[in-house]
């Protein structure tokens, strides 16, 4: 890295009693209590359903996971940090360096899908593709070139787009396999990689929206316009970056769909209404259901499916939430 | 607020219109949502110190979940202490639940707790501030609701 990433200025003691944004706290908790380790995902139980993929679906999703390691590299190592000098309270900083480590766990943890699948040979092949492919290249070179721009609320755009956005052409992968009962371990592990993000580009997108109301209305509109030219940008070589991996396998259509739903909530994150409508965002309930068993049956019971008083199944009510 | 507070809490028993008591954190996704909808609306207290309101007529509760791992304390303790007064429970008629899916198998879990603590339907789940056909979907479903619910006691 030849460009400098900003350091803080100017560093006091933190002190955790006392508290000016609560949200820091919350997450900082949150975030804490959802601290895991690759390690204690048993992912070589996945050994034999790797073994029934095709060559060319071996390669997907090695190139797929490759990708997805090297968004985590970028935002542990410079996504996060080019954050703390713009934080407003320590504990926002602290925050971020928490973001900024579990990045570099989730990057390691597709290592660790690679060393339980792949040989060697197979894993440093994959590893020179994603230097070479334009599409992953040009990717991390935008958001880059954003984060060593000096405008702070700029950067957390681009950090909220990564985080909420950029992550999803590869996810959608291990959620296919999921729902049709392959490498259902490694699903589990980036399950918990997704549960994360959420909470990343929640927080970073509320930074970015408590900063956003401190300024004059030509420079609210000047971020809107940003936010939506930058997720263009994005959109279109996620797009092409799409159809380059998964035409082969004929799963492009439904991976736009997958994109389509979350460039909507990157953009709720930012606090900005959703762009794409129902019609291109409607995923197949399959994976859906693999990234949130909660989310397929009793959503609606306004449609009239009626079947909405079946409620709270496996859900625990006997804990500290009652006392009535 | 105030205003809207006052309005939606009028002295006779029977609004004959919806009725949402919500929490939304200072993130105000929840918030958003629900003056989306237009629909008359309570907001609970942000800090669980305040005084919680005290309603009296039918409402549906909408609730955000955050995704706290096993899904303990996932039901906003401000919401706790509203459910709490007996008469505030008893004119509970559905939950709508807020929250994302990338929270996995605790997407509205609140939601579902309180739904099956209450023995009341969840009406709805929506994600982060709504789309506007969730907004749709919740505005058209509540006014159906309440033609065919709102009378009747809950069982609680």
């Amino acid at each position: 890295m030849s460009e400098k990433v900003e350091l803080v200025h100017h560093v006091e003691a933190i002190n955790w009693n006392r508290i000016e944004d609560e949200k820091d706290l919350e997450v900082w908790d949150r975030l804490t209590s959802n601290f895991w380790l690759p390690e204690k995902v048993p992912l070589s139980n996945d050994v034999q359903s790797w073994k029934t993929l095709t060559d060319e679906e071996k390669q997907l999703t090695m190139r797929v996971f490759t990708g997805l390691t090297l968004l985590d590299t970028i935002q542990g190592t410079v996504g996060a940090v080019s954050l703390l000098p713009d934080a407003i309270t320590a504990h926002e900083e602290a925050v971020y360096t928490n973001i900024a480590f579990m990045e570099s766990v989730h990057a390691k943890s597709y290592s660790s899908i690679f060393s339980t699948l792949c040989s060697t040979k197979e894993i440093d092949e994959v590893f020179r593709w994603s230097t070479e492919n334009e599409h992953l290249q040009k990717k991390a070179n935008i958001v880059m070139d954003y984060y060593q721009g000096d405008d702070p609320l700029k950067k957390k755009v681009a950090s909220t787009l990564l985080e909420s956005f950029l992550f999803y052409s590869g996810f959608y992968l291990p959620m296919y396999w999921s729902s049709h009962a392959k490498l259902t371990n490694t699903a589990d592990l980036i399950r918990l990689i997704i549960r994360d993000e959420a909470v990343h580009g929640y927080y970073i997108g509320y930074k970015y929206q408590r900063a956003l109301e401190k300024e004059s209305p030509e420079r609210q509109q000047e971020l809107k316009d940003y936010t939506f030219d930058l997720l263009y940008e994005l959109y279109e070589n996620e797009v092409q970056y799409t159809h380059s991996l998964y035409d082969g396998v004929g799963l492009s259509e439904d991976v736009k769909k997958f994109l389509h739903y979350n460039a909507n909530k990157a953009l709720m994150n930012l606090g900005y209404e959703a762009m794409f409508p129902a019609s291109v965002t409607n995923v197949s309930p399959a994976i859906l259901s693999a990234l949130s068993p909660n989310a397929d049956e009793n959503h609606d019971f306004f449609s009239g499916s009626g079947s909405s008083y079946v409620m709270g199944k496996a859900v625990n009510t006997e804990d500290e939430d009652w006392d009535f | 607020m105030e205003s809207q507070v006052l309005q939606a809490q009028p002295e006779n028993e029977q609004t004959g219109e919806p009725c949402i008591v919500y929490f939304s954190s200072v993130s105000e996704n929840t918030h958003k949502f629900i003056v989306k909808t237009g629909i008359d609306s309570i907001r609970l207290p942000l800090k669980t110190s305040g005084e919680t309101p005290l309603v009296h007529h039918p409402y549906v509760l909408c609730v955000p979940s955050y995704g706290r791992p096993g899904g303990a304390g996932s039901v906003p303790p401000q919401a706790v202490k509203f459910l709490n007064q007996p008469g505030n429970r008893k004119l509970l008629r559905g939950v709508i639940g807020a929250g994302n899916t990338n929270f996995g198998s605790l997407f509205c879990i609140a939601a579902d707790k309180i739904a099956a603590k209450c023995d009341v339907p969840v009406l709805y789940k929506f994600e982060l501030m709504g789309t506007t056909e969730d907004v749709e979907n919740v505005q058209e479903g509540l006014k159906a609701f309440w033609r065919s619910n709102s009378l009747y006691p809950a069982t609680l």
